[in-house]
């Protein structure tokens, strides 16, 4: 009886997570442009998004965003944990510190302190302002990716390099660096989602000639539900579940 | 060994310059900044002013910041509410790797792709609306959308995931036999739940808090998207001294507020793990 409950409990939670977005990607299908009632399955609203030249801009300039941003953060964030884990110098602990702080700050800090960092430089914003904002938030989420597969390390692995005569970029480059490879491409795949799916901070640092998908679709959304909205929300939430079950998987395998 | 030096060297001047330039030097800005008085040309005017956090205090805007309080800690606790037993349950159950996905794809879906699907089911004629007339409890469609309901239901909706993981992650970890233990020696059920269960999992407690309560502050498209004219949340007020108002010291004190809470929140974290005796788990990995 008891767990009977607990099943019943279960279910209702995931219910409510789950149904709205069941609903969305039923809808993506629905051959109707006003009623909520079934009226047959169509593909017409991704056939319609193709012609959307606007739409179409947009997701491409999204897609360049997050697969710059993401591929730097990672390489940035890989060679941060490395150093975080093997180093000491002096402001590691508050750099560590620091990159916590941008994980836990809400969003609209950030886009806020962005947005006045780069107009007191002059720099306008647009695409690289964007590139700069997406890769500063990914950077934390690639080195505590990272930084925890690295502490699972034997160090002994390390050491017999170093004993070989490896010097510190050679012990990296063919040692270490193969070994994270899991924990870089599961880091990887975390900041292109995020990137992606990145509204607030988007919101402030991208500039009037610069227009990507969350931000289009959100001055869409504002105007109320459209099929075409609904089928470009499903495509994106398709890209969210295939980067977070590869990445999952990457890091289970990786385990063994 | 000039080598070794050469890339530590590198490396080191690589991640320190930019969490240097992108991350503490804007920050110090906003501070700076909310220290500043306004001005209608250059944003700022270099006169010492401490009128950008007299303004907080008007009641109009004190007000907004208390209602915008109010839904992040409504939100927070309906969130540990619902998924404190949740996260307890994923963790007993034997299924518990697929379920643990199954929170960690909304964990990561797009917030506003999650609140327009809300609004799809919510709007007079979507899914709710039309299951309550099917069932005849409801002859009209109830106006559920643009309601402050919608906004509190909307964050509940978005943040309950980044409640439950911090929490599955502290409970996982946790030995049942300390339960059967405190049974054994007489615990009733609220003692147990008083004496073993919060003191363990309080980490995780914080941690939850900290990921629902800061965003449930700033999440300016929730109320703009499922709110009435007149929902605002903290991150709207923000948003606007910074498009609309155009006034960066006002923008940057309310700010600076967000801050705070999060210094203090993220100091009580630490001050849990130290008292749990797990100085290395968790966040502070």
């Amino acid at each position: 009886m008891k767990r009977t409950a607990g099943i019943v409990y279960m279910v209702m939670i995931y219910g409510f997570l789950y149904l709205p977005i069941a609903v969305l990607i039923v809808y993506s299908f629905n051959d109707t442009r006003f009623s909520s009632n079934w009226q047959g399955f169509t593909f017409k609203w991704y056939a319609e998004l193709l012609d959307n030249r606007m739409l179409l801009d947009s997701l491409g300039n999204s897609l360049l965003v997050a697969l710059i941003s993401s591929l730097v953060a990672t390489g940035i964030g890989t060679l941060a944990a490395v150093a975080f884990h093997r180093y000491r110098f002096p402001g590691r602990k508050l750099l560590y510190g620091l990159l916590y702080v941008v994980m836990m700050s809400p969003d609209i800090v950030m886009g806020i302190s962005l947005l006045m960092f780069f107009i007191l430089l002059g720099v306008t914003t647009g695409f690289f302002t964007l590139v700069l904002s997406h890769i500063t938030f990914c950077l934390p989420f690639v080195v505590v990716t990272i930084y925890a597969r690295i502490a699972d390390f034997d160090p002994n692995v390390i050491e017999a390099a170093k004993d070989l005569g490896a010097g510190e970029y050679q012990a990296f480059r063919h040692v270490i660096l193969p070994l994270l490879l899991p924990a870089v491409a599961s880091g990887w795949l975390l900041s292109f989602t995020l990137s992606l799916d990145d509204v607030i901070v988007s919101f402030f640092v991208t500039g009037p000639t610069f227009e990507i998908l969350p931000l289009k679709i959100y001055s869409m959304v504002r105007l109320g539900v459209k099929p075409e909205v609904n089928a470009l929300s499903t495509l994106l939430l398709a890209v969210t579940l295939v980067s977070v079950f590869a990445s999952h998987w990457l890091v289970k395998e990786n385990r063994r | 060994m000039t080598e070794r030096s050469a890339f530590k060297t590198a490396v080191v001047a690589v991640v320190g310059f930019w969490i240097v330039a992108f991350v503490f030097l804007p920050n110090l800005l906003v501070l700076v900044a909310s220290f500043l008085e306004r001005d209608e040309t250059a944003f700022l005017r270099r006169v010492f002013s401490l009128g950008a956090y007299r303004g907080l205090l008007d009641p109009q805007i004190a007000g907004i910041f208390t209602r915008s309080m109010g839904y992040a800690a409504g939100t927070t606790a309906l969130c540990l509410l619902i998924g404190y037993p949740f996260a307890f349950l994923l963790a007993r159950n034997a299924h518990r790797r697929l379920l643990l996905v199954l929170i960690i794809i909304p964990f990561w879906t797009s917030s506003l792709v999650r609140t327009y699907a809300l609004i799809i089911v919510l709007k007079a004629n979507g899914l709710v609306n039309a299951l309550l007339q099917a069932a005849g409890l409801i002859q009209e469609p109830l106006p559920l959308l643009y309601t402050n309901g919608a906004v509190f239901i909307g964050l509940v909706y978005t943040l309950l995931p980044f409640m439950i993981l911090p929490l599955y992650a502290a409970i996982e970890k946790f030995d049942p036999r300390l339960v059967e233990a405190g049974y054994d020696l007489g615990a009733s059920r609220l003692q147990v739940l008083r004496h073993i269960l919060l003191p363990v999992s309080l980490p995780g407690i914080i941690a939850g808090s900290i990921m629902v309560f800061l965003p449930a502050l700033g999440l300016f498209y929730v109320p703009d998207l499922l709110g009435g004219a007149k929902s605002m949340l903290l991150g709207n007020y923000i948003k606007n001294q910074f498009l609309t108002a155009r006034n960066w010291p006002a923008g940057a004190a309310a700010s600076m507020l967000l801050t705070f809470l999060m210094g203090l929140l993220l100091w009580a974290y630490f001050a849990s793990l130290r008292r749990s005796g797990d100085p290395g788990g968790g966040l502070a990995r």
